[in-house]
């Protein structure tokens, strides 16, 4: 019954499965942005308070979703890679954390650019942004520490490491952020979000999060494809899947 | 005498560095009162064969057996009965020979000064054991790692290079000690690029690549 | 006769002690360094004590985080490069013992110095001698924990090319909950009002961080070593 699940270690299977996985995945990402967007951008009523420039929103939160999710599928599959030494486990990782600093980066230009029409600002330590900010550096350390190492199998291993390490981390570091936040409020409630969200609001939000959650799983089983590729280049199965 | 769980026992390991397939399947087992003379051509994976006999490194395949049990599962009693000793003399600088050694072999087994000084006089450097290693000739830390290894009373000597550096009395001196090692019931793993001239029992092993 | 436990982790720590020792200079660098940084601030800012103070608990403790950074890249680097790690590691005793031994040894010559000289820095600063008690049981308390997630750090970045570059980058986005809490308990020390709140919170870190860490570090450890 579980024969499914061991099978995922191996890279030849997992291999395969991406591949059949990306065009299905693509397509319902575009289907589910693409309602995400118009009736997010062009349909939902305007914010009362905020105008047009709430309809960041649409891109800004599930940005910010994603790269915490991200970075908890990465730490996942580096905890399985280390502790059952299933190498599929790194090539996961290392596919996904590109991606995820992507989400998080969008998030902060997307914020950024939120801000301004909000608060008059580009930027402002609030809490949301600065956490997103504190995880784009932990992104950054994962990505900088595998590609640190000469041999890339120790590579790995240290990045799936800090990863694990990291995603203990990032609860604390937001609820320290938020702490901290809630000691200098200023005058102006710094706060990125609408905090009631009437369906209308709701339903091209939720379609965005699903959108760019199918459209990561694109991305990484193409990613993945290609890191398995490379990782597994002396092995057999790797030449005839180059033939066909 | 049950050979079969008798000494260090090899089998079948596989090692990868990177790309390089540095081992592929090398078996081998050494019982008391033998020495494995380990040769071959540089990059054949002397050393990292002994490093996979010491624990320090695991293996992709293959196990490591020590006296029947395997070494990974319980390293702490393997570790109490083997010494170690790399191609380099792996002292601190900045302490003198006798403090090297009394925080290294310290940590293995309760010794005394005195018994360090003793060590250290047998293996001739006895004089400068309180000068700084990093006052020391290569010849000499070759000689203060020697000291270290046999005060760690180990049953089981895995050896890289231990001949470099040394003089003709230090030749002598080394094969003095290997030949009452093994002859005393020891086991011993030697990688050298030259014959051993010892009057003990002696199998090569050689590898290539 | 095999060494217990505690009878190793005193000779380690008292390996580690006279290793430190031995080289004064390399002790004193880092406390020079946090002397130095703090005396940026109001070089660059201003000469009134009492605007000084305003920003003092953050130039405090950033600048505590940057010296100590400094000293963490030492703290396996030495013995990776003389090959006694390895040694260490064959010696019989755990690793994860030999690792809290190096690291406690390490907290002692860097941050528990680090903590007997913030009381200058403080003045420097213009904080009140008041808020003192507050201030230093805060940089204990950060300070270990830092020398924890430096141990981390320290372990994964071990003869890396720019490890100390890396070292940093890994260990400061960790440790920003560390500055926000102890920043703040030295602020409401200085403004007189309770800092029981962010002492707790930064103890919590600290019980935290000391209870995982080390699994972490010996976990960090055997991927360098192997």
């Amino acid at each position: 019954m579980w024969t499914w699940f061991y099978k995922l270690a191996s890279p030849p299977h997992v291999f395969r499965v991406a591949a059949a996985f990306v065009p299905w995945l693509l397509g319902l990402a575009a289907l589910a942005l693409g309602y995400g967007l118009i009736d997010g951008l062009a349909i939902a009523p305007l914010d009362y308070q905020q105008g047009d420039a709430f309809r960041m929103i649409y891109v800004h939160v599930p940005s910010a979703l994603l790269s915490l999710t991200i970075y908890t599928v990465m730490a996942a599959a580096s905890a399985v890679a280390l502790i059952w030494r299933i190498k599929v486990g790194h090539a996961v990782a290392a596919a996904s954390a590109p991606i995820g600093a992507s989400f998080t980066l969008a998030a902060l230009v997307t914020g950024s650019l939120w801000g301004r029409p909000m608060w008059g600002t580009y930027w402002a330590w609030d809490p949301r942004l600065t956490s997103e900010l504190i995880l784009l550096f932990l992104y950054v350390g994962v990505m900088s520490l595998r590609s640190a190492f000469e041999d890339p199998a120790r590579g790995d291993r240290a990045a799936a490491l800090l990863a694990v390490v990291g995603v203990v981390n990032v609860p604390i570091v937001h609820f320290s952020v938020v702490w901290w936040n809630s000691l200098h409020q200023g005058a102006t409630v710094v706060r990125l979000g609408a905090p009631k969200m009437p369906g209308s609001m709701l339903w091209p939000l939720l379609a965005m999060w699903l959108g760019f959650m199918l459209f990561y799983g694109a991305v990484l089983c193409m990613r993945l494809q290609g890191e398995l590729l490379n990782r597994e280049r002396q092995a057999l199965w790797v030449r005839e899947a180059i033939k066909s | 005498m049950n050979t079969a769980v008798d000494g260090l026992r090899i089998e079948h390991v596989h090692v990868w560095r990177g790309e390089r397939h540095v081992l592929k399947g090398v078996s081998l087992a050494v019982h008391p009162r033998e020495l494995l003379h380990i040769s071959g051509p540089n990059g054949t994976g002397k050393t990292t064969l002994l490093r996979v006999a010491s624990g320090l490194l695991r293996p992709e395949q293959g196990t490591v057996t020590w006296m029947g049990r395997s070494i990974t599962s319980s390293s702490s009693q393997y570790q109490a009965v083997m010494a170690y000793s790399s191609h380099e003399p792996a002292l601190k600088s900045d302490l003198t020979a006798l403090e090297n050694l009394r925080f290294a072999v310290g940590l293995k087994r309760r010794v005394t000064l005195q018994e360090l000084r003793t060590v250290l006089d047998c293996t001739g450097v006895g004089p400068i054991a309180d000068l700084p290693t990093r006052v020391l000739s290569a010849g000499q830390r070759r000689r203060v790692a020697l000291a270290r290894v046999l005060a760690m009373r180990a049953t089981l000597w895995l050896l890289d290079e231990p001949y470099s550096n040394l003089d003709a009395s230090g030749t002598e001196l080394l094969s003095g000690l290997l030949q009452a090692h093994v002859e005393g019931g020891g086991v011993a793993l030697v990688v050298a690029h030259h014959a051993l001239a010892l009057d003990c029992n002696v199998r090569r092993l050689e590898l290539n690549s | 006769m095999t060494v217990g436990g505690w009878e190793a982790f005193l000779l380690i720590v008292r390996r580690e002690l006279v290793l430190s020792f031995r080289r004064p200079e390399q002790l004193l660098q880092p406390l020079v360094f946090f002397l130095i940084v703090t005396t940026l601030f109001p070089l660059g800012l201003s000469l009134q004590l009492s605007l000084l103070r305003d920003i003092s608990p953050g130039v405090l403790w950033t600048a505590a985080l940057l010296s100590s950074l400094l000293s963490l890249d030492a703290l396996f680097k030495s013995d990776a490069d003389d090959g006694t790690l390895e040694q260490l590691s064959l010696s019989g005793q755990s690793l994860t013992l030999i690792v809290v031994a190096k690291t406690c040894a390490h907290w002692l010559v860097s941050g528990a110095a680090l903590v007997v000289v913030s009381p200058i820095v403080a003045t420097a600063l213009g904080i009140p001698v008041a808020a003192f008690a507050t201030m230093m049981l805060s940089l204990a308390l950060g300070t270990v924990t830092l020398s924890w997630l430096g141990a981390i750090g320290a372990g994964l970045t071990i003869g890396l090319r720019r490890g100390n570059v890396l070292l940093s980058l890994i260990v400061l986005p960790l440790a920003t909950p560390l500055l926000i809490f102890g920043a703040a308990a030295t602020e409401r020390a200085i403004s007189g009002s309770s800092a029981v709140g962010a002492m707790y919170f930064l103890a919590s870190v600290c019980v935290f961080t000391c209870t995982l860490a080390p699994l972490a570090a010996t976990a960090a450890l055997r991927i360098t070593l192997e």
